[in-house]
């Protein structure tokens, strides 16, 4: 009983962070088809963010949940002016400059920090379930996960923001027509993810290893993670964290956490492979 | 340019490259001849990505997962059969096979470009992670142990065929990878002369067109992706030949990004762009080694970002249209009627 709570408190955590993790990709992606191959390098530079703020003595939430979202946002708009605006509709361009630019967001990082491997201390205790520990953390990840959920829903359903970049999204060429500006609404839209990707770098900093190529570690995943929800932003995302995040855990809890990914990818190709429009595409189309 | 001059011009290009093939090492000292050894090596590997990206139009993220798998191949069957004749051969072939059954699943799933680059990605990483535990005795094939994070050391180098005394001496090894290179670029040429390189373009330029000619495109594109994984073991056996060692750091991201730089410098539809571009930012990345003011990664992505908005089409195309813009006005200024234009063809060199 007690290692069956364990277990699921470990898939909730991974399909959470999960989650997290792909939310600022799947807003990129979904709306402008713009393929952001350094989604790694934001997540690496909102945890930077993180740690460094918090190291140099700002409260470790408002480092987080703060900092973490308004830097990486902000180097979002700045790449979003001077890089991605010219390579709308040109897909293999922006794939290939998307990659120079996380070569060089991980250049300049290691320039600045070096190579070394910087962390902050995990806040909030842990708790015990038999003869199991776990952390609240874990608890924390799962109501931020619920919160930004709730927060893109809101965002996209209720406001004029929302309204409009749903318009774009479906049709930029009409939505201009009816007198809205779609280049604004792109740079909008990406600095929004990238600072909810920053976010997500910034939960993520206490729980993993800081350096400057940690974010390969997590683009391939998102990727096929985004890829294999499909279009709809919200339930595709949701459906293929909960899915992968399930069979990830569940993988490196009979094997090793290294078999776990390799179970992730493996079955993630299969899913494509049977669902080329991903999981929304089937089974949720025309959701958010 | 007619085609009867494209053919001349690129069998001079060949005579010249097989004339400096021969002459280098009376002009070169052996350290700078290793290091041209590993440069070619690795033109050998983005020929391959060149021929199915280029021509195929299949841009696979993952060409290292193939290298890899050629390099691993070679490491292991050498070890084992303590002779690397049929080490090569197998290294061309396994390879060949994964990529058949990657293909397979692939191409006739229909899955569509980006997609496919990122399942491509994924297979790579999907490699990197389990050959990168596989440390410790249990992990053997034969002889050989995989030794994880640490690699293979002391990975025999080539021999002549056949004859495991006979090891080749380091200007051995440079004529063989350089012949390689060399002999691969005419078998592409061929190739891509041949009734199939025709299809393999067609299909690249608009699928459907091609299906309604009745040619399979599923089929087109997966025979291009099995021979681009061949070549590409081929060149992992030749790296593993340089270095004598190989580690699963051949299947990171990093070498994966750095086949796609070479050619989107080089020129994307070329195969002499690739061999340039590749030559070129190993050059350069060398010389960055050996200093610290610059990180590597910053100026290999610099380069790439400025190319991808700068110079989209690359170095050897640009290059090209140049050389012909100079010639039409020269010939126009010549002669005061000018000469009905010549049908230009895509991938010319």
């Amino acid at each position: 009983m007690e290692i069956a709570i364990i277990l699921a408190l470990d898939v909730l955590n991974g399909a959470s962070a999960l989650f997290l993790l792909c939310l600022g990709l799947a807003i990129i992606f979904g709306m402008m088809r713009i393929i952001n191959l350094a989604h790694g390098e934001f997540v690496m530079l909102g945890a930077y963010a993180t740690v460094v703020s918090a190291n140099a003595g700002l409260n470790i939430w408002v480092a987080m949940l703060v900092v973490a979202p308004l830097f990486t946002g902000l180097v979002g708009l700045v790449v979003e002016r001077c890089l991605i605006r010219f390579l709308y509709g040109r897909l293999v361009d922006s794939m290939l400059a998307t990659w120079g630019l996380s070569l060089t967001l991980i250049g300049v990082v290691t320039t600045i920090f070096g190579n070394t491997i910087n962390g902050v201390p995990t806040p909030l205790g842990g708790f015990s379930i038999g003869a199991y520990r776990s952390s609240w953390y874990t608890i924390f990840l799962f109501a931020m996960a619920c919160v930004m959920c709730a927060l893109v829903y809101v965002v996209l359903r209720r406001t004029r923001f929302g309204l409009i970049a749903r318009a774009v999204m479906q049709n930029p060429g009409m939505a201009a027509a009816l007198g809205v500006n779609p280049a604004r609404i792109y740079m909008a839209t990406f600095t929004l993810g990238a600072a909810v990707t920053g976010l997500a770098g910034g939960l993520l900093a206490p729980v993993s290893g800081i350096t400057p190529v940690m974010g390969g570690a997590f683009v391939a995943k998102c990727f096929i993670t985004v890829v294999g929800g499909g279009a709809a932003i919200l339930s595709g995302t949701l459906s293929a964290a909960g899915l992968f995040g399930f069979v990830n855990q569940l993988g490196a809890y009979f094997t090793t956490p290294v078999y776990g990914e390799v179970i992730l990818f493996l079955s993630a190709i299969i899913l494509i492979r049977l669902l080329p429009q991903g999981i929304s595409g089937r089974f949720f189309k025309g959701t958010l | 340019m007619t085609a009867a001059q494209r053919h001349v011009l690129q069998a001079a290009l060949v005579l010249v490259a097989v004339y400096v093939t021969a002459i280098a090492p009376n002009w070169l000292d052996l350290f700078t001849l290793m290091q041209v050894t590993l440069f070619a090596a690795m033109a050998v590997l983005s020929l391959s990505l060149a021929f199915i990206w280029g021509y195929g139009g299949i841009l696979s993220f993952g060409q290292t997962a193939f290298f890899g798998l050629g390099a691993y191949v070679y490491a292991v069957a050498a070890i084992n059969f303590g002779d690397s004749t049929n080490a090569i051969l197998l290294a061309i072939v396994l390879p060949a096979l994964f990529a058949a059954a990657l293909g397979y699943f692939v191409f006739y799933g229909r899955i569509s470009d980006v997609y496919l680059g990122v399942i491509t990605l994924t297979v790579t990483l999907i490699l990197f992670n389990v050959v990168n535990s596989t440390a410790g005795d249990e992990y053997a094939i034969g002889s050989a142990r995989l030794g994880g994070f640490n690699g293979i050391p002391a990975v025999p180098t080539f021999n002549m065929p056949y004859d495991p005394a006979a090891i080749l001496s380091p200007e051995q090894s440079w004529y063989v990878t350089a012949g390689v290179l060399i002999g691969v670029y005419v078998l592409l040429r061929v190739v891509l002369a041949s009734p199939f390189g025709r299809v393999a373009v067609a299909v690249r330029e608009n699928e459907v067109r091609a299906s309604l000619l009745g040619y399979d495109p599923r089929l087109v594109k997966l025979l291009v992706f099995v021979f681009g994984g061949a070549i590409a073991g081929l060149a992992g056996a030749l790296y593993v030949n340089w270095g004598a060692f190989v580690g699963p750091t051949i299947f990171s991201l990093s070498l994966s990004a750095e086949i796609i730089i070479w050619i989107t410098i080089g020129g994307l539809g070329t195969l002499v762009g690739p061999i340039v571009g590749c030559f070129l930012i190993q050059y350069l990345n060398s010389q960055i080694g050996s200093q610290q003011a610059f990180n590597s990664y910053l100026v290999l992505g610099v380069i790439l970002v400025a190319f991808v908005l700068l110079l989209p089409k690359g170095l050897v195309p640009t290059a090209r249209e140049l050389a012909l813009k100079i010639a039409r006005f020269a010939s126009e200024r010549r002669r005061p009627t000018p000469p009905a234009a010549a049908p230009q063809t895509e991938g010319a060199e």
